[in-house]
């Protein structure tokens, strides 16, 4: 299925769950924050948290900044 | 202003910035931004004795990863880290960012921004206060950085914001404070902390702020593109201390004329 991570479009497994999403993109949880469809995603639900076709994914970090 | 002067030296080592009931050890904040890389950010932060940090919310590159983290080279534990809204030209983008930065687990103290100019950076005014009214009745300690207007610091004092960062200058340009008696203004008509964010240059326009009577100065280009940033980060923290000390001694008043410093009396001849 197709889903859009940070704004391009992106194939991934059915049935993936966020916090595999993640791992699949060797990202720490503890380091980002997940957005799913314009709402927050609390970090507890990454595991329960199953993408659809279509879903719109951003995943932020801190960065430098004044 | 919110801190009252102490009337002898001994309340001076008491002296700290206190932002929605909590204090901090420095009266200094700085940014991240602008730096060759991480390991030069933890330097110059360190030097900088600063005990808030602010730090910006970005999409993480999900093709070219970087294996390293701000956070780890800036503990949580240790420094409050301070998310702004930098970029963002709506209220909603600020409001989103916020939330995102949230979740991130380092609490709910935002720096506001809304941007209303691409040139000179100067906050949207408008856009400033609706992003503020909906973060208060979001739980967010809001600190907006602001223009240097006292009528903008009132209504976001009103609405219930931790302090106002009315701007020296444009962010980044090192100009130092353009307009002190605006600012000066704000400070004597609000009571929440007034803390100047942008425009600093060198260390000298981080003492006149503080000597002014402000309760802190935010800065980051300052340091950052200074030819050595671990060694003005060192000068702006002793500017900062230096300039809130003179604050609280009081300055001796300005006169035309000269008052001789030596006696008159016992002169020879």
């Amino acid at each position: 299925m197709v889903i859009r991570i940070n704004g391009k479009d992106s194939e991934v497994a059915t049935d993936l769950s966020v916090a595999r999403l993640l791992e699949d993109l060797e990202l720490r949880p503890g380091r980002v924050v997940v957005e799913l469809n314009a709402r927050v995603l609390s970090r507890d639900a990454h595991g329960a948290t199953r993408l659809k076709q279509g879903d719109e994914v951003e995943i932020v970090h801190f960065v430098g900044g004044g | 202003m919110t801190d009252p002067v102490p009337q002898s030296p001994g309340a001076a080592p008491s002296d700290c910035l206190r932002l929605a009931g909590r204090e901090y050890r420095s009266r200094l904040i700085v940014g991240t931004g602008k730096y060759r890389d991480f390991e030069e950010t933890r330097k110059a932060i360190e030097a900088s004795g600063a005990a808030i940090v602010t730090v910006a919310v970005r999409r993480v590159n999900v093709v070219d990863r970087d294996r390293e983290n701000l956070l780890d080279y800036l503990d949580p534990a240790r420094f409050t880290i301070l998310p702004n809204t930098a970029g963002c030209h709506t209220p909603d983008e600020a409001v989103r960012t916020c939330r995102l930065a949230r979740e991130a687990g380092v609490g709910s103290m935002v720096k506001l921004e809304v941007i209303g100019d691409r040139k000179t950076l100067f906050p949207d005014t408008p856009g400033t206060l609706e992003a503020a009214r909906l973060l208060v009745e979001d739980g967010f300690t809001v600190l907006p950085y602001i223009s240097d207007d006292v009528v903008t610091a009132r209504k976001l004092e009103d609405m219930g914001c931790a302090a106002v960062m009315p701007l020296a200058a444009p962010i980044g340009s090192g100009l130092g404070i353009c307009n002190p008696y605006n600012i000066r203004i704000i400070q004597e008509n609000v009571s929440i902390p007034v803390i100047v964010d942008a425009g600093v240059g060198t260390a000298s326009d981080a003492a006149i702020v503080m000597e002014m009577g402000c309760d802190g100065v935010l800065m980051n280009t300052a340091i950052a593109g200074a030819r050595d940033p671990v060694l003005m980060a060192d000068a702006m923290k002793l500017a900062v201390e230096s300039g809130r000390k003179a604050f609280l001694a009081g300055r001796i008043p300005r006169k035309l004329y000269a008052t001789a410093s030596s006696p008159i009396e016992g002169l020879l001849a």
